[in-house]
């Protein structure tokens, strides 16, 4: 195929799904958009395989010249190729996963989000990131609106913080390259100037960093159910990827990833949506990612692209589950859900698989990556952030990862007796958790994984020793066992209805709150100070006229003896002038 | 140059005497011609050829460097000689240029402004007017100067005075102009027997090395300096000096005004330069502090002042003026910081602002000429009833303010930019404000005539009606002209780079 037409070759697979995307958008017709959907990411993934060369470093095309500017839109090396795989993957997952959803808004923005996406991680310069930078922003905003009217808001706040990290990355970019003689070549990218310290920071917003990360928990939840599973795949995964690439090995990412790691758990413990819990839970396992980019050794940084790889699957496993309960049941919040399990066991089944594998059980394939980041990490011993991320991994299993199902499923019998989930939900479902069961099976299936991890390996990792094995299961045990003590001594905090606060108070509440006051304030002041002020500024004015109108004194006609003695006085001081000067 | 070889050389080498002595032959023979429109055809043909000859002479001048022409054969010292350098070959030919665009527009503004048996009068003012501005500028001798300097003064009294026909004051206006100029004509002369004391000379060059051979001279030189100072200031309406300006610019007769306010002050500012660079110099301490504390202040407190004084103006050509001693600021302040960019961007303001104020002027008249509009409320709905005069004072009018792409945007950044290299950041920042005033009083004309409906009368509305073809072309030339300098500024900007560095040497 790719040698009948060479020109495939040249471009970005991408590029096919966003244009399948801007069809989709005028296609009235239902199935056709549908096929659309599912049958483009897989072309595309096809395509990736047939340009992938194992025995060349890199293929590179599509080079385009703007004046001094060298774009090259079309880059395929190892570490690109897995998230490509992935984000293919991800998109015919998505697509199976919303058949039933008749929407062009939601069927053309979630392919060129998806073309975006790919487009993304394949761009080999960093102009093209930052325009598909901004076009998953762009794209995906419309999957958080459809989620209703209290979205909109939430959408708009997206669309702002995602844009303002999408220019953060063009002037980064602009200022890193000209720093480097206008090369824009994206590659490692260092701290060393003011413009890696601007992408690195735009990256970190899209990523998540502490602070920077309540874009997320604000916007998913808020999205439609189909939405949310889109939106949870690429965004963040597409800025790990940009991590990786421009600032593997960059120590302050070990910190910073240990700290993201951990913090979210406390946000996980209150929180009642089941949704927001699952965007803290991502966070948290974007710290895993982030971290292992900071020790950025060829173990760790496989570590990470294999976790990326799992994590989108297990995650969207749970992210679909809880939507198929919003899909039959009406709701996500944990208070008004329990004991669904006996009215939907698949999706229960699903979820469980999503779980277990995000715990890091044996035989599931979260086991195998998140024990390469942590066995990097020791490797270049980094002990207190080691103790960070697992402390991080054990509270998220507890908090997260066994709390989403358990009151979804178990728990509390709510009552509720619905439908199962609709089978396009379930074979997505299965897809998915086949794909994370498979990629863990000790005779043969983890070698896959392997085999798509970007970098040589000094020796292949074996996960199934009977240290670590015994280890991770100790862990899950012990996690296990102080999630019934908690239920026991209902120590464990009822779900509740309530609203959990996070740095997105500060300009949500507070700053709407200061401005108000604000507002209030200065009409109160101007109101007080009326009289004086316009007092004020009419005397002014007044004496502008006066000084300055036809008839004032420095316009009207001035008597010519008048000027005559202007000038002798002029004279005068242009003579001391001239005498005074040496 | 290719097109120099299209000029006879006779009219080369002789040009500068030419150039001053056809206009005063033909003013005596047009006060003389009967009719009033051969006198117009005289003057038109008089200024077409001295136009010709003025880029004739600026092309050579680029051609050959400078050059002397010795009038009547007699050898400097004692005759009279002419000049021809960087700094007067381009005031030459905006003399000639604008004398030969407001003759054009002339042609149907003085059948509506001046009585059919003033006209011939008129023209052979018109003419004397040109031949004393040329004189003055061409001239290499001091007391020559002032005679030109009093031709030109004198025939230009009796132009605003023939604005009576249609405005009494200008009588007053023109009486005003006669006393004071008088006083300016007299303070110069003062100051040129000073120096003819102190140097026995009155060749300019001869002055200049002398001069300098002195270290500057005595006090005597000082007082001349004093005395040419104040009275070009006079002449060239640096604030608080200016009273003159607005009352001769609002009466006088439209064309006189245009020609007036894009040439008279030009060339007294060329003599100033010419004085306090050439024949004086800056590196004499009692020259550099009066520059700096004297023209700079004045030139910055009077755009300051004149520009809030044309906020609050009514009459339109009043504001107008005011403007232009604002203007005048500008070019003051260019003088005064007296490096070589900022003299340079004082000089192309000189360039600059006779194109643009030049066609304000003309616009303003041919608004008089159909509307009979002086006031700012009267422009209401000019957008719509003489849309294309209305067009190029809009033009003008942005370049006026420093619009990019326009006149006033090269001068100004010019002058913005030798301001901040010589470290003088304050003087940024009143071009800056000063051109926000400027926005302000030529932005409020705009808004009254694009957005406010044509008035009624008898109960219909004004109907469109253009101005004549004659004026419409002298206008839009100058619209136009001022674009072009916009674009495509680099010659203008050499030639004033040039001037400068006749003055102030390279560098």
């Amino acid at each position: 195929m790719i040698d009948a037409i060479p020109l495939l070759a040249e471009i970005n697979p991408g590029f096919w799904v966003i244009l399948a995307g801007l069809i989709c958008a005028l296609l009235p017709i239902g199935s056709l958009r549908k096929a659309f959907v599912i049958a483009v990411p897989l072309i595309a993934g096809v395509l990736i395989f047939q340009l992938h060369d194992p025995t060349q470093a890199a293929r590179l095309g599509g080079v385009l010249q703007f004046g001094p500017v060298e774009l090259t839109t079309f880059r395929l090396d190892s570490l690109s190729l897995i998230w490509a795989y992935l984000f293919c993957l991800a998109g015919i997952i998505n697509g199976i996963y919303g058949l039933h959803e008749k929407c062009r808004i939601t069927d053309s923005s979630a392919l060129i989000y998806t073309g975006a996406a790919i487009s993304g991680v394949l761009a080999g310069d960093m102009i093209t990131l930052f325009i598909m930078w901004e076009l998953t922003a762009i794209s995906s905003v419309f999957l958080i609106w459809k989620g209703g009217e209290q979205a909109y808001a939430a959408g708009i706040r997206y669309l702002a913080i995602q844009v303002l990290s999408g220019v953060m990355l063009l002037t980064g970019a602009i200022l890193h390259a000209q720093a480097n003689g206008g090369d824009f070549t994206f590659g490692a990218i260092g701290l060393d100037s003011p413009g890696g310290w601007l992408m690195l920071l735009a990256m970190g917003i899209k990523c998540g960093f502490p602070m920077l990360h309540m874009w997320m928990q604000d916007a998913y939840p808020k999205a439609s159910i189909t939405g949310t599973v889109i939106l949870a795949s690429f965004t963040t995964k597409f800025a790990i990827y940009a991590l990786a690439r421009g600032f593997a090995g960059e120590g302050i990412l070990i910190w910073v990833g240990a700290i993201m790691a951990i913090f979210p758990i406390a946000f996980a413990i209150v929180e009642n949506d089941l949704r927001r819990i699952l965007s803290y839970s991502i966070n948290s396992q974007l710290g895993f990612m982030v971290a292992g980019i900071g020790v950025g050794s060829a173990m760790a940084l496989n570590g990470v692209a294999g976790h990326v790889f799992v994590n989108v699957l297990a995650k969207g496993l749970l992210f679909m589950s809880v939507g198929a309960v919003m899909h039959r049941v009406g709701t996500a919040k944990a208070s008004e859900l329990g004991g669904l399990f006996r009215s939907m066991p698949f999706s229960t089944g699903f979820a469980l698989v999503g779980a277990m594998t995000l715990a890091a059980t044996p035989l599931f394939a979260g086991f195998i990556t998140k024990a390469f980041i942590l066995t990097a990490v020791i490797e270049e011993h980094h002990y207190v952030p080691f103790v960070l991320l697992l402390l991080g991994a054990a509270g998220m299993v507890g908090f997260a990862e066994i709390k989403v199902p358990y009151s979804a499923f178990f728990g509390r019998d709510s009552g509720r007796r619905v439908k199962e989930a609709p089978w396009n939900m379930h074979l997505a479902m299965g897809i998915a958790a086949f794909i994370c069961v498979y990629l863990a099976w000790p005779f043969g299936g983890y070698a896959q994984l392997y085999a798509l991890m970007p970098f040589e390996m000094k020796y292949a990792y074996k996960p199934y020793t009977v240290d670590h094995v015994a280890f991770q299961l100790q862990l899950l045990f012990g996690v296990l066992f102080a999630f019934n003590l908690f239920l026991r001594w209902k120590r464990y905090r009822a779900p509740q209805r309530a609203e959990v606060l996070d740095v997105d108070w500060l300009y949500r509440r507070m700053g709407l709150n200061v401005s108000l006051w604000a507002s209030a304030m200065w009409t109160r002041l101007s109101a007080v100070t009326r009289q004086q002020r316009n007092r004020f500024l009419g005397t002014a004015g007044r004496k502008f006229y006066q000084t300055f109108s036809p008839a004032g004194a420095a316009s009207e006609a001035t008597p010519s003896g008048l000027a005559a003695v202007l000038t002798a006085g002029l004279l005068f001081i242009v003579l001391m002038v001239a005498y005074i000067a040496r | 140059m290719a097109l120099l070889n299209y000029f006879p050389d006779w009219l080369l080498v002789h040009g500068p005497g030419f150039l001053m002595a056809l206009p005063l032959l033909m003013a005596a023979v047009t006060a003389l011609l009967p009719n009033k429109r051969i006198g117009w055809i005289s003057t038109f043909i008089v200024t077409a050829i001295l136009t010709v000859t003025a880029f004739g002479i600026a092309l050579y001048n680029i051609e050959v460097g400078t050059f002397i022409y010795k009038m009547g054969g007699w050898a400097p010292p004692h005759g009279i000689s002419l000049y021809i350098d960087a700094l007067n070959a381009p005031l030459v030919l905006l003399v000639a240029l604008m004398a030969f665009i407001t003759v054009i527009y002339a042609l149907p503004a003085t059948i509506a402004e001046i009585k059919p048996n003033k006209r011939a009068p008129f023209y052979a003012a018109f003419l004397l007017c040109i031949a004393g501005l040329l004189g003055m500028v061409v001239t290499g001798d001091a007391f020559n100067v002032f005679v030109f300097l009093e031709v030109s003064s004198i025939s230009t009294y009796t132009l605003v005075a023939m604005g009576a026909a249609r405005d009494r004051r200008a009588l007053s206006a023109a009486y005003n102009y006669l006393i004071l100029g008088s006083i300016g004509a007299t303070f110069f002369v003062i100051g040129i027997g000073f120096l003819y004391m102190e140097t026995g000379t009155l060749n300019m060059a001869d002055m200049a090395r002398i001069l300098a051979d002195l270290d500057g001279g005595s006090r005597v030189a000082k007082v001349a300096f004093g005395f040419i100072i104040i009275g070009l200031g006079l002449k060239l309406a640096m604030f608080p000096l200016h009273t003159w300006l607005p009352g001769a610019y609002a009466h006088s007769p439209t064309p006189v005004t245009a020609f007036l306010a894009s040439t008279a002050t030009k060339a007294a500012l060329y003599l100033l330069l010419r004085f306090t660079f050439f024949v004086f110099d800056p590196s004499f301490a009692y020259v550099a502090d009066v520059l700096m504390f004297v023209l700079v202040g004045l030139g910055v407190i009077g755009m300051l002042f004149a520009s809030l004084t044309a906020i609050f103006q009514t009459d339109v050509r009043r504001m107008l003026a005011f403007s232009s001693v604002a203007q005048v600021g500008y070019m003051l302040l260019g003088i005064g910081i007296a490096t070589t960019a900022s003299v340079a961007a004082g000089y192309l303001h000189i360039l600059n602002h006779a194109i643009i104020k030049g066609g304000l002027f003309l616009a303003l008249g041919a608004m008089w000429y159909r509307f009979g509009i002086t006031r700012m409320e009267d422009f209401r709905g000019l957008g719509k009833t003489m849309p294309l005069t209305m067009g190029a004072f809009t033009i003008s009018g942005l370049s006026l303010i420093g619009v990019p792409f326009t006149a006033g945007f090269v001068s100004k950044i010019n002058l913005a930019g030798a301001a901040a290299d010589a470290g003088w950041w304050w003087a940024v920042g009143v071009i800056m404000l000063t051109s926000i005033l400027a926005l302000v009083y030529i932005g409020r004309l705009l808004l009254i005539a694009y957005f406010q409906s044509p008035p009624e009368v008898d109960g219909a509305v004004v109907k469109r009606n253009e101005a004549p073809l004659a004026m419409l072309i002298p206008i839009w030339t100058l619209a136009i002209l001022s674009i072009v300098i916009g674009i495509e500024s680099d010659l203008i900007v050499e030639a004033s780079v040039r001037a400068a560095e006749l003055l102030l040497g390279a560098g």
